[in-house]
């Protein structure tokens, strides 16, 4: 059987999708997909795009899984735009000429922004915000200018404002209607949001009606208004709406709505039943939906369909929405407005804080219909199920809204009144029935239900109500999930750690007479030995604490499986002098060690036993060297690229930034090892990226990346901020370290830290950047201390005859272990096999 | 020396040369033996087993971390975490049991039972 011809038009988000949700289905082996992409670039992520002016690229954005294209068989025409169609033949005409027949067509364009018909709006300073070639054009056209301006006030203009903020100019928003988000929220809200977005330095003017744009006097550009005033300005962004690019359907006469929109029925079906819309190009009951997750249900209906199984329909789609702009939340739930005939609102107002919430309820007072949060945001998840899922009101309705004091909680909606369809995640699907699923599956933690579901992994607005589905479910299938540490103690790390701090504990005798029993074990030992050292820095061998350490830590160096040790000296940045190579290098050759070059730009030296890792080190440290505590869960390396020093792409000194950050946290015990990394510019060769702490040096400072790492499940860090100076870098670095070290459970790495924290990333934010939990200064302070009360472990421990004296194999002998042999490899020594060692024995 | 002819305590050590839930190694005749005081209440008692980790094969016991499971007394070995039992040997993870040696303090001095 010949395969039937599947031609996708348009490789946006919706088109992407598209293809991945119909290559996921067996049918899928039986058709040959083409898809256009009028752009040079596969589909990327269009909803984070102003991220690209703080620091994330082009390929960070691509939403295109590696090799995808190839795995799937699909045939993507980059560059090339469809230019006709063909109905009655069933053919696609392309911009180079080429002829595609097709079967099935679907019509995935997306939309284009509308510029007004203002005299003046063709001029080369005038500009619109939708592809990553505009966000070029803005940045080269930004680099020439002092101030700039967007035109409209709505949701994609006031990001588009935080883009050219972003981009270090004088930023106005010039809005036609009396408030800005005039179609998502209210009076009220418009006015706070205002207030707060103007304090941030964005001057808004609302009620204006651009007339032309002229020449400016000392500005490039003037804009005339009707009201007679006017605006001197260098750039203008338009953005003031979408329209959907439904030119090619038009040609080919497939019936249209009136204002524009291909129609389509509940399959996303066109006029012509063998051609499919989804998307902002679709009109679906003469509506347009601007928001990409009803563009993914579409998709998924025509994929669907175009299978052959037509077993789902799309029936609209809730256009609530909650985003962050400029760091102010704003949402938007159902009838905003207060439309619906008899709605009454309940508005509560806080000027101080800069809080608006409003909630409208149905004319009989029991259900929910809208609601607008300007401010603060949190009551999102609960309030838009109790809409969505019409749940009745509990009895005083404002109290959702008012802030909660003292003892008096939330009224909770009770997760168990939603039914098992409730979607709680919508920019990913997933229903509340999916995530019982997979809590009776077997999770019981926040990071594993999102990694399982995706629930809550892309706006993260989900993440509280994903977390009391969790909590839930779990009540109701009777697992209680014990976070004790082990038998000894009913505790977790972060309970421990607390406790620690507050009784001023500094032994384990002391912590488990108190607070636990038995006398402990290899988990909860080497537990409290860190929260020890990050809570006092007291030395890791003094004899109360020697006994609690892991072996690496007691002989400070990293035993490997032949019971010998690896030694590593700290080379801070990697930057070491040539006598500083040669000195390790001449301390190799005597003690006949293997030496290899580490990941995190230091030198490893194998095979010590344990007499003679005094003796090493002793020779280390007279060469300047000090330990490298590769031996801790602690503070690893800070790698770095050579930075603007020598390399002639560099923007900052990286080596510099590096060394000092190394010197700051050397010798910090955390849950698990932390590891660092300083680039000198964007092209990231110190791979910051894959570092729990990432820094990128920017023109104007850093950018600072979190919580990524390597190993067996490799995360890329997380922007976390951007142009940072250095005391501002380290502050944030102070603060997230020690509040990583505080709250992390027992070897829990920071991204599986983050993935459990209910806000994830914008939670962090908060509490380092915005100091919501109040704690920023105590951070500090306690940081402070573990940099101030630093020593080198093995420089007082050489020069400590006490401690010195445990550095032997025997107690009783000054024998080495006659098991540990080596045998000759390239030139250097490796533990011996156990067939070797026989030889061995025998020869001897 | 005629390791047949003598059946005897061994002196290894000062005890005050053993810190609390420390381990050493000692050599006795042509033996690695992990020694271990470990605290009971105000007093203590001696623990010596083989040195030999049966997993890793490396003699590493006596750098292990001491502590209680489910009421024994056990070491961890310091390579795959296994736990051994201070009284008897055995394995808590696997089927597998090592040497246990008598082990006392005699005047200030700790002795281990060679037989």
């Amino acid at each position: 059987m010949s395969k039937q011809k599947l031609v996708v038009i348009g490789n946006g988000m919706v088109g992407q999708k598209f293809l991945e949700q119909f290559a996921s289905k067996e049918q899928a082996a039986n058709f040959q997909i083409t898809t256009f992409c009028e752009e040079p670039r596969a589909a990327y992520d269009r909803v984070h795009l102003s991220e690209y002016f703080s620091g994330k690229t082009a390929e960070d954005l691509s939403l295109v899984p590696e090799g995808f294209f190839d795995a799937s068989s699909i045939d993507i025409r980059l560059g090339d735009k469809a230019v006709a169609i063909d109905r009655k033949n069933k053919e696609v005409k392309s911009a180079t000429g080429d002829i595609i027949s097709y079967d099935k067509l679907v019509l995935a364009t997306g939309s284009y922004p509308f510029v007004p018909p203002i005299p003046g709006k063709d001029r080369p300073e005038c500009l619109v915000y939708r592809t990553i070639e505009d966000l070029e054009a803005i940045k080269a056209t930004a680099a020439k200018s002092r101030v700039g301006v967007v035109v409209g006030g709505g949701l994609l203009g006031l990001e588009a404002a935080k883009a050219l903020k972003d981009l270090g100019l004088e930023t106005h928003v010039v809005e036609f209607a009396p408030r800005l988000m005039a179609v998502q929220i209210d009076e009220g809200g418009g006015k706070m949001l205002r207030t707060k977005i103007e304090e941030l330095g964005v001057q808004v003017h609302t009620g204006k009606n651009t007339q032309e744009i002229v020449d400016g006097e000392e500005t490039t550009l003037r804009m005339h208004f009707a009201d007679g005033s006017h605006l001197d300005t260098d750039l203008i962004l338009f953005s003031a709406g979408i329209r959907p690019q439904d030119e090619l359907a038009r040609q080919a006469e497939l019936e249209m709505g009136e204002r524009g929109g291909i129609a389509v029925n509940n399959f996303c079906q066109t006029s012509d039943e063998d051609i499919f819309a989804i998307g902002e190009c679709a009109l679906w009951n003469n509506r347009i939906f601007g928001l990409v997750a009803p563009g993914y249900q579409m998709s998924q209906v025509a994929a669907d369909a175009i299978s052959g199984e037509f077993s789902s329909e799309f029936k609209g789609a809730d256009m609530s929405t909650k985003l962050k702009l400029m760091g102010v939340d704003v949402a938007s739930i159902g009838d905003a407005h207060g439309m619906t005939k008899g709605a009454q609102s309940y508005i509560y107002t806080d000027e101080h804080n800069q809080v608006y919430k409003k909630i409208v309820v149905s004319e009989d007072g029991k259900y929910l219909l809208g609601a607008v949060l300007v401010g603060e945001a949190e009551e999102y998840g609960t309030l838009l199920q109790m809409m969505l899922n019409n749940i009745e009101l509990p009895e005083f309705p404002d109290a959702l809204i008012l802030p909660q004091r003292g003892d008096s909680a939330a009224p909770a909606m009770g997760v168990d009144k939603l039914p098992d369809s409730a979607q709680i995640c919508s920019c990913n699907n997933v229903s509340k029935g999916d995530l019982c699923c997979a809590v009776q599956g077997g999770i019981t933690e926040l990071g594993e239900l999102k990694s399982a579901t995706k629930a809550a992994t892309s706006c993260g607005g989900c993440a509280a109500l994903v977390g009391q589905v969790l909590n839930a479910e779990l009540e109701k299938l009777g697992i209680e999930v014990k976070k004790d540490l082990c038998e000894h103690f009913p505790y977790s790390r972060q309970e421990l750690y607390h406790l620690v701090r507050v009784d001023g504990i500094r032994s384990f005798e002391e912590l488990i007479a108190k607070h636990g029993k038995g006398k402990g074990c290899d988990i909860c030992k080497p537990t409290t030995a860190s929260i020890l050292a990050s809570c006092w820095n007291d030395h890791i061998i003094e004899p109360k604490l020697a006994g609690l350490q892991d072996t690496n830590d007691y002989f400070m160096a990293n035993m490997q499986k032949d019971g010998t040790y690896s030694v590593v000296p700290r080379v801070p940045g990697g930057e070491i002098t040539p006598d500083g190579l040669i000195a390790i290098g001449q301390i190799g050759k005597k003690y006949n060690l293997y030496t290899k070059i580490t990941g995190g730009q230091r030198i490893d030296l194998f095979g010590a036993k344990v007499n003679e890792l005094p003796l090493i080190w002793k020779e280390l440290i007279d060469a300047g060297f000090e330990s490298g505590h590769a031996y801790g869960k602690s503070m690893r390396t800070v790698k770095s690229c050579v930075g603007s020093t020598w390399c002639r792409y560099g923007v900052q000194d990286s080596v510099g930034m590096a060394i000092l950050v190394e010197q700051r946290y050397r010798g910090i015990r955390s849950p698990h090892k932390v590891k660092l990394a300083v680039s000198g510019c964007t092209r990231e060769c110190a791979e910051a990226q894959s570092k729990d702490i990432g820094v990128i040096a920017t023109e104007k400072g850093w950018n600072l990346y979190l919580c990524g790492n390597g190993g067996m499940k490799p995360r890329h860090a997380d922007l976390f901020a951007s142009d940072l100076d250095d005391v501002t870098l380290i502050k944030y670095i102070d603060r997230f370290f020690m509040f990583y070290i505080k709250t992390a459970d027992r070897l829990q790495r920071t991204s599986v830290w983050m993935d459990n924290l209910e806000g994830g990333l914008d939670y962090l934010r908060d509490v380092i950047i915005n100091d919501s939990l109040g704690i920023g200064e105590e951070l500090e302070a306690q940081m402070n201390h573990l940099v101030n009360t630093y020593q080198c472990e093995w420089k007082a421990t050489v020069e400590d005859p006490e401690k010195m004296k445990r550095f032997r194999h025997f107690i009783n002998s000054d024998e080495s272990d006659s098991n540990v042999v080596f045998v000759n490899e390239r030139g250097q020594i490796r533990p011996a096999r156990d067939e070797e060692k026989r030889i061995d024995a025998v020869t001897v | 020396m005629n390791a047949k002819a003598e059946l005897s305590w061994v002196p290894v050590c000062e005890l005050d040369d053993l810190l609390t839930n420390v381990g050493v190694c000692a050599k006795v005749a042509d033996k690695q033996v992990a020694i271990f005081k470990v605290a009971e209440g105000d007093s203590f008692n001696l623990y010596a087993i083989d040195n030999h980790d049966p997993f890793s094969k490396a003699n590493v016991l006596s750098r292990g971390i001491v502590g209680d499971l489910k009421g024994h007394n056990v070491v961890a070995s310091p390579i795959y975490k296994q736990h051994f039992c201070l009284d008897t040997g055995k394995c808590l993870e696997d089927d597998i049991q090592i040497p246990v040696y008598k082990v006392r303090e005699n005047a200030g001095k700790v002795e281990v039972f060679l037989d």
